[in-house]
């Protein structure tokens, strides 16, 4: 069973049972897809453990997590896949997973990987005062943007932070009327228009098939 | 009135600027302010209000902030405080001829909005006596440029939160390389997902993790550039 998104934030995913032959290092933002993209595609040679989601509040530490992960779990496997893109840490964890021999996703970070990497850098120019949320920062919007922000506590600062963008947008990898709803009313906390675009898993869903 | 209030016309000026230390620590704004008038009505210079006061009191939020005490939000209810301290002492500067440290043009790269750590820098780098001009945010090649050759700073500052935006700095450097400037200006780049060997990789002279060490390594640069010409 999947933790809640609070456990996955905290605490990431454990790996439960050594049943595939590749094991996905993930992201814990990224649990719910990867195991939705697993039960759609009956993808049973795919183990997942995820470190937690909030290594990306200081993502300079997420190449040291990954790197223990990997050593921790690679010899039980043919094969780790590191489920992060660049993900802030300006090719430092690409970097590590070549020291370490193994691959991880293309792109900066999951907006372009689920809007498509091609897709998302096309629009780059048009769209560069954008704030992103997926499916999961809908849910932990406040932990992961208004609490770190100190928005909690100090709503003044809202403008330091967000000024310069002009838009919302909420990249919804699933038609879920209650998150487009709740993903509507952070774009009004934020001060910022909104717009909702369904992408789906985009390159998450054909990097992960090809393995 | 509480009885543990402080007042603070009412403390001797060590006792007060160790207090304005505490008031930029938490951010209170009004409490710097007031400090600083009472400051200058005692007669202190604008200089000293200036480096004695709020950046020694800045330099100690820098320092916790690198050392993860404190957070984002907290330094910039400080940063906050300071400003309107700086605000007040800005004009009375210009006046009384604070020394100049140097010039320096500073922005945030072309496709990236993000400015709250360029703006940290501006302001410590006023505060430690540069006169700065501050290009925003979103700032092609070509207004770099501009800004060089109409400002003819020492330094040029780059910014940038992104991965996909920060390859941007090389642009700009190698536009300066070709057309024989990059030896003219200091260049110091800095943001999140940078580090060390980037800035090297780019041909930048110096990344800065933070405004303590931006403000430090321009001083560095300006003294050895100093010491260049005298040599």
């Amino acid at each position: 069973m999947i933790p809640d998104d609070r456990s996955l934030t905290e605490r990431g995913l454990p790996l439960e049972a050594h049943q595939g032959r590749v094991l996905l290092l993930a992201c814990g933002a990224l649990a719910h897809e990867i195991l939705t993209l697993k039960r759609m595609n009956g993808w049973d040679h795919l183990d997942l453990t995820c470190l937690p989601a909030n290594l990306h509040l200081w993502p300079d530490r997420i190449p040291a997590a990954v790197e223990a992960a990997v050593l921790e779990h690679r010899d039980a496997y043919a094969q780790v896949f590191v489920v992060y893109a660049d993900c802030g840490t300006g090719g430092l964890l690409l970097q590590k997973c070549k020291d370490l021999g193994v691959e991880m996703v293309e792109g900066p970070h999951c907006y372009s990987f689920f809007e498509g990497n091609d897709a998302f850098a096309k629009l780059a120019d048009d769209e560069f005062s954008a704030f992103y949320l997926t499916d999961f920062l809908v849910r932990q919007f406040d932990a992961f943007v208004w609490r770190p922000m100190g928005l909690d506590r100090h709503p003044e600062l809202r403008d330091m932070y967000f000024g310069n963008y002009t838009k919302l947008v909420y990249q919804a990898q699933t038609n879920d009327a209650g998150l487009d709803a709740k993903a509507e009313d952070c774009a009004r906390r934020l001060g910022l228009a909104y717009e909702r675009r369904f992408t789906g898993y985009g390159d998450l869903a054909t990097t992960l098939a090809r393995l | 009135m509480a009885d543990d209030e402080i007042i603070l016309s009412e403390l001797s000026d060590d006792e007060l600027v160790l207090q304005m230390h505490d008031d930029l620590y938490d951010g209170l704004k009004e409490e710097i302010e007031e400090s600083v008038n009472i400051l200058l009505e005692r007669k202190w210079t604008p200089y000293d209000v200036l480096t004695k006061a709020l950046v020694a009191g800045m330099t100690i939020v820098g320092y916790d902030f690198r050392d993860g005490i404190l957070f984002v939000p907290e330094v910039l209810l400080a940063a906050n405080a300071m400003k309107a301290g700086m605000f007040i002492l800005k004009p009375l500067l210009a006046e009384t001829g604070a020394p100049r440290m140097g010039k320096m043009v500073i922005g945030t790269v072309k496709g990236d909005i993000h400015d709250i750590g360029k703006n940290l820098v501006a302001m410590m780098m006023e505060g430690a006596g540069f006169e700065v001009r501050d290009l925003g945010i979103n700032n092609s090649v070509e207004k770099y440029l501009a800004a060089l050759e109409e400002d003819q700073p020492d330094i040029l500052g780059m910014s940038a939160l992104l991965t996909t935006t920060m390859p941007y700095m090389k642009v700009v450097i190698d536009t300066l390389k070709e057309k024989g400037l990059r030896e003219e200006y200091i260049v110091l780049v800095g943001g999140a997902p940078l580090n060390e060997e980037f800035g090297k990789a780019i041909g930048a002279d110096a990344y800065c993790r933070d405004a303590a060490v931006a403000v430090e390594t321009a001083k560095q640069y300006m003294l050895r550039k100093h010491n260049a010409v005298a040599g």
